[in-house]
């Protein structure tokens, strides 16, 4: 595996911290006129997703990260493993709950997710950034009441909860926000 | 960043270009004023700076006079030819040049950057400091600047006194800071200082009008005087303005003997953690054996000065061509 020196810190290179593939988000270049030079690092730990702020000195070495994304369709769970395809080669990879985590409610069929690979295994899941979801259940709204005050809750099919406004029913499909989690409007027909 | 295809083009924008030599002439007229000779020293140079945290740019020279290949230095600062000029008997002198430094590039550092230096013959730190105080007013239409000890403002930001605290006071205080380093803390009280001062000081002092500090640790004294009342400390100063280290000024060491034994402590340093030696600058030694009249002298980033001026982010907004397109 490669060494990075802290002369080749930028935003978006992948190394090894405790262990765990880390991404570089920022780097800064600390050097006191009179004085010790440091690099001032904040990092994303790729699997536990904890963000940290880590000095190095310079010309400190770290060993990289063999970490890639790749953009593949969902396919389907088995109950253990969630099978993704690549839509080009049709080359299968299985990812294990933990790099599905939380995500987990926002899988849909089809639907093209990023996921990140570290020595070829998956260890994060990202859906897109909007997912299109049919709601399997929700209090009918009381008619007339188009002023969606606090709104209610809806269950959706992949079984994640979030507000919609009152006027929205059981049965129709939404577009959600799946970075807040938030409702954003009906589905296009 | 741009795509390579536009690599040829300066990072600078015209306008601030303009404001470059706008501020030059702002200086040159600053200290014209003042009569205050401008000078030009070389930047190639035989000796270099001991100093274990410069590194010196060397290159090879196979034309000299001896017929023997020779190294040469580019100048980190232009001090030591400026104060043989005021051994020789210059009076007060500036300069504005390129000086280069071994080490990487950041928002605030390029490898090759321009510096205003100045000396005043008859002024310790505390004049010139008031001097530059006038300079930023003047550049920089900055308010009056603040004046604080290294040891007050150690205790006003993070109550520990870095002239008395043990090692393991300032490792205690910089884990309460947060500080996370990734190979262990330092276990040396000047690394630690430097953090400490660097990370969870620079960046709270000078927000609405520059800071200078001063009387910082004799172990840090570089080429200062220590202090004659207080041997803890060294009468050299640094002004720090919007968390930009601007300056470094230095009532002078003018003892020969002594600077002699700093630069082979220097070198015993260096050996001490794997840097080769390098050779001490001879001329400027015998200059100061023949007499350095009492003076204070301080080098500013100048590019740093205009990032100021300008509110700008990156160094590479005020210069042409940053080194990865020189």
């Amino acid at each position: 595996m490669a060494f990075y020196s802290t002369n080749e810190f930028k935003g978006g290179l992948k190394i090894m911290l405790d262990g765990e593939p880390c991404n570089i988000l920022e780097n800064e270049y600390v050097k006191p006129g009179k004085g010790q030079a440091f690099n001032r690092v904040k990092i994303r730990k790729l699997i536990s997703g904890k963000v940290l702020e880590k000095t190095f000195r310079s010309g400190e070495t770290v060993e990289g990260a063999d970490v890639m994304d790749t953009e593949l369709a969902y396919l389907y769970t088995d109950g253990e493993f969630y099978h993704f395809m690549n839509n080009d080669t049709f080359e299968q990879i299985a990812a294990d709950e933990k790099a599905v985590g939380e995500n987990v409610k926002w899988l849909k069929e089809n639907d093209v997710c990023t996921i990140t690979l570290w020595n070829g295994a998956p260890i994060t899941v990202s859906p897109p950034n909007f997912v299109e979801l049919e709601i399997t259940e929700t209090d009918p709204g009381l008619k007339g009441d188009t002023a969606g005050t606090g709104g209610k809750p809806a269950t959706l099919s992949t079984g994640a909860v979030v507000r919609v406004p009152l006027f929205v029913q059981t049965g129709e499909v939404i577009r959600v926000d799946t970075r807040s989690g938030e409702y954003v409007s009906r589905a296009q027909k | 960043m741009q795509t390579p295809s536009d690599a040829w083009q300066p990072t600078a924008a015209f306008d601030n270009l303009r404001q470059r030599a706008a501020l030059l002439r702002t200086i040159r007229e600053f200290f014209y004023q003042r009569d205050v000779l401008e000078v030009d020293t070389p930047l190639l140079s035989h000796g270099t700076v001991t100093d274990v945290h410069l590194a010196a740019f060397s290159s090879a020279f196979s034309h000299s006079e001896t017929g023997k290949p020779e190294t040469l230095y580019l100048q980190t600062s232009p001090e030591y030819a400026m104060k043989r000029l005021l051994c020789a008997g210059s009076d007060s002198i500036y300069q504005i040049c390129k000086a280069f430094r071994h080490e990487g590039a950041g928002r605030f550092h390029n490898p090759e950057f321009t510096m205003l230096e100045w000396y005043r013959t008859g002024f310790d730190h505390h004049a010139l400091m008031a001097e530059m105080d006038e300079l930023l007013q003047a550049t920089l239409n900055s308010a009056p600047a603040e004046k604080v000890s290294y040891q007050d403002v150690f205790i006003r930001q993070l109550s520990v006194d870095p002239l008395t605290a043990p090692v393991e006071v300032l490792q205690q205080k910089a884990v309460e800071c947060g500080l996370d380093m990734n190979a262990g803390l330092p276990d040396d009280a000047d690394t630690l200082l430097q953090l400490l001062f660097s990370l969870y000081i620079e960046p709270l002092i000078g927000a609405d009008s520059p800071c200078f500090v001063y009387g910082f640790p004799a172990s840090q004294a570089a080429l200062a005087k220590v202090n004659a009342d207080d041997p803890r400390t060294a009468d050299r100063f640094e002004v720090y303005f919007k968390g930009v280290e601007l300056a470094n000024g230095f009532y002078e060491l003018a003892n020969a003997s002594e600077q002699r034994q700093r630069f082979l402590a220097d070198n015993a340093k260096r050996e001490e953690i794997g840097l080769p030696p390098l050779p001490v600058d001879e001329h400027f030694l015998s200059a100061l054996a023949s007499g350095l009249p009492d003076c204070a002298g301080v080098a500013l980033g100048i590019d740093r000065l205009l990032m100021l001026k300008l509110g700008a982010s990156h160094i590479q907004d005020v210069i042409t061509f940053p080194v990865s397109r020189a």
